[in-house]
């Protein structure tokens, strides 16, 4: 049984479908990549998962439940975190308020308690810090826990927003092209990142990318996307020399 | 420059960062404290006037500067804690219960004006909370067994702890001991889950709901909390006017409010104390000046709001910081000297926002 699976999707806006009855399924502990030319409907498919879009018709199941009517700000107390193509970071905080952030949904304290700053207050920021360090650790990003996010440069940004969705400690982690506008160090310090959120993290990653040596590197599986629909799906192999794909991906 | 060194979290969690900060605000209290000792009962109303103002620019702050919901529409809270307050002391209650009961019915009409309210954004939801204010005003007006519409309401001025509210230096020290322990809640919040989840709404809305931050809630709840610091400097602020009339709480004294926090600094506690020392010493600097200025211009009718209009503009454009913003590069300019460059400030170039989210 997969962990996650996505069941006859169909978005329609108005005359356009951005995706038409598009269904795969992701097994626990996979590097999935959606690949697809621009206007394919990958970061619609994602906002459907966030349940920042609302499907006109299918179902999305996560360990078995269906998600598709939960609350958009309930989807990561399930344990989906994700990060965004263009960055949404909060530009005005330090890296620390914003990976601080992703322990928001372990919060325990109430109003009261945070006005008189409790001791169990006290105690849960501890307990915040803690994993924040993990993943600060874990991602390299010691240099800039007291930044703002305002002064950073592009690739630490990216990283911040990539530490800020481990923050949630997810079981599924969805990437909007985590590679872009990055350098090529950045991107090959990433690939190996990503592999030991799989392999150590033991997260199942579901990723929209572009570049194609990256995504034949890292992922396990590969679902191409062209128009709303599904083009093909299978290993990177497979993908790689599959005519479809090539045609409309690769323009020959 | 001051490095410090980091070996505990709780650093980062404590309220003062270090000694300096300890010894500075120690100091400030110190002063506030002896200040009765030289001044005079007409200054001791002043700044008890900028305390309370200080107080409901918290809540403002909290709001706009915090959340990054407009309102144009505070003083109706204002109004609510001081018609209440009011209230309650003219039916017996004592002051020390009256003041939680005002804070728990501002919190409360906070969230119940809040939740349908916040639903609107930006302009729609500036214009929404200007027409809060003008009903509210209205509701002063008619609601004359609450409030005693426009024949107005005599505050009673109790004996509490023994003294009265009549000696300029007892309410002096009310409001300073109401205005640090405001500030301190202030702070408890925002660096609390809490002020986190406010200041994510106000950055990215979006990013903030896919970490799990309820919008619909916590803008509800940043209303409500707003209201009740409000609220509490209502309550003072009956006691300060004496007389309560519903054109007090007017648009002008909502405006005041806004003036206060975006002079201050937006998204500062400082800044609420900066920008309520400017805004209640300025009515007796124009009083001052129109005594030097030619009496075409001097006598002038309406010479307060177009100033505080052009004073808004002014920050607007050339310090959107605030003086609290001016402040911290003061502090960085003697810090780095002689090293400071002008380009530190400079606005950061600002990445595209996701447009398809």
């Amino acid at each position: 049984m997969s962990l996650f699976e996505v069941k006859n999707i169909t978005v329609a806006f108005g005359g356009v479908k951005a995706l038409n009855d598009v269904s795969f399924g992701v097994d626990k502990g996979e590097i999935f990549t959606i690949i697809g030319p621009n206007g394919a409907g990958k970061s619609t498919l994602f906002n459907v998962i966030s349940r920042i879009y609302e499907p006109s018709k299918g179902e999305i199941y996560f360990e078995n439940q269906n998600i598709s009517k939960t609350k958009p700000h309930n989807i990561s107390k399930l344990g989906i975190a994700r990060t965004f193509q263009n960055l949404e970071l909060f530009e005005n905080a330090t890296v620390l308020q914003n990976l601080l952030l992703g322990r928001h949904i372990y919060k325990k304290t109430n109003i009261l308690s945070e006005v008189f700053f409790t001791p169990s207050a006290r105690r849960q920021e501890h307990e915040y810090r803690l994993k924040v360090e993990e993943v600060i650790d874990f991602l390299d990003l010691q240099h800039y826990r007291d930044t703002l996010i305002n002064g950073l440069p592009y690739g630490v940004r990216k990283n911040v927003e990539l530490a800020r969705a481990l923050c949630t400690d997810p079981k599924l982690l969805l990437l909007d092209e985590p590679s872009s506008g990055l350098t090529n160090e950045e991107t090959i310090d990433l690939g190996f990142w990503i592999k030991d959120i799989q392999s150590l993290l033991g997260i199942t990653i579901i990723m929209i990318e572009h570049d194609m040596s990256f995504v034949n590197k890292v992922s396990d599986r590969i679902l191409a996307l062209n128009y709303g629909k599904i083009l093909a799906s299978g290993l990177p192999e497979e993908i790689k020399n599959n005519a479809d794909v090539k045609q409309a991906y690769m323009g020959e | 420059m001051r490095f410090i060194f980091k070996t505990k979290y709780s650093q980062d969690i404590n309220i003062a960062k270090h000694n300096g900060d300890r010894f500075w605000y120690s100091l400030l209290i110190l002063v506030m404290v002896a200040l009765p000792l030289v001044l005079d009962d007409f200054y001791l109303g002043e700044i008890s006037y900028i305390c309370i103002l200080s107080i409901a620019g918290i809540g403002l702050m909290i709001l706009s500067g915090y959340t990054g919901l407009a309102s144009l529409g505070h003083a109706a809270f204002l109004g609510v804690g001081a018609y209440t307050h009011a209230f309650l002391l003219t039916n017996g209650i004592p002051f020390y219960a009256s003041i939680p009961i005002v804070i728990i019915v501002s919190f409360l009409v906070g969230a119940v004006i809040g939740i349908p309210i916040l639903r609107l954004t930006g302009m729609y939801l500036a214009i929404a909370t200007l027409a809060l204010g003008f009903i509210a005003e209205h509701v002063f007006i008619k609601w004359e067994h609450f409030t005693g519409g426009n024949r107005g309401l005599p505050v009673p001025q109790p004996e509490f702890l023994g003294m009265s509210f009549y000696d300029s230096v007892f309410f002096y020290y009310v409001c300073l001991v109401f205005l640090i322990a405001a500030m301190f809640a202030a702070i408890n919040i925002l660096r609390s889950p809490t002020g986190r989840a406010f200041v994510a709404i106000r950055d990215s809305e979006i990013a903030a709901q896919s970490l799990g931050v309820n919008l619909g809630l916590y803008k509800a709840l940043s209303f409500a909390i707003s209201g009740a610091f409000t609220g509490l400097a209502g309550a003072l602020l009956a006691h300060y006017i004496g007389y309560l009339a519903p054109d007090i709480f007017n648009i002008f004294l909502s405006l005041t409010l806004l003036l206060l926090i975006v002079v201050g600094g937006m998204g500062s506690l400082h800044g609420t104390v900066f920008g309520a020392i400017f805004v209640g010493f300025l009515p007796q600097l124009i009083a001052i000046c129109r005594d030097y200025l030619p009496s075409s211009i001097g006598s002038q009718p309406g010479l307060e709001p177009m100033l505080f209009g052009l004073i808004l503009v002014f920050f607007i454009l050339y310090e959107p910081l605030g003086i609290y913003g001016r402040w911290m590069k003061i502090k960085l300019f003697f810090e780095l000297f002689p090293t400071y460059k002008r380009q530190t400030f400079k606005k950061q170039k600002v990445f595209t926002k996701s447009d398809r989210v």
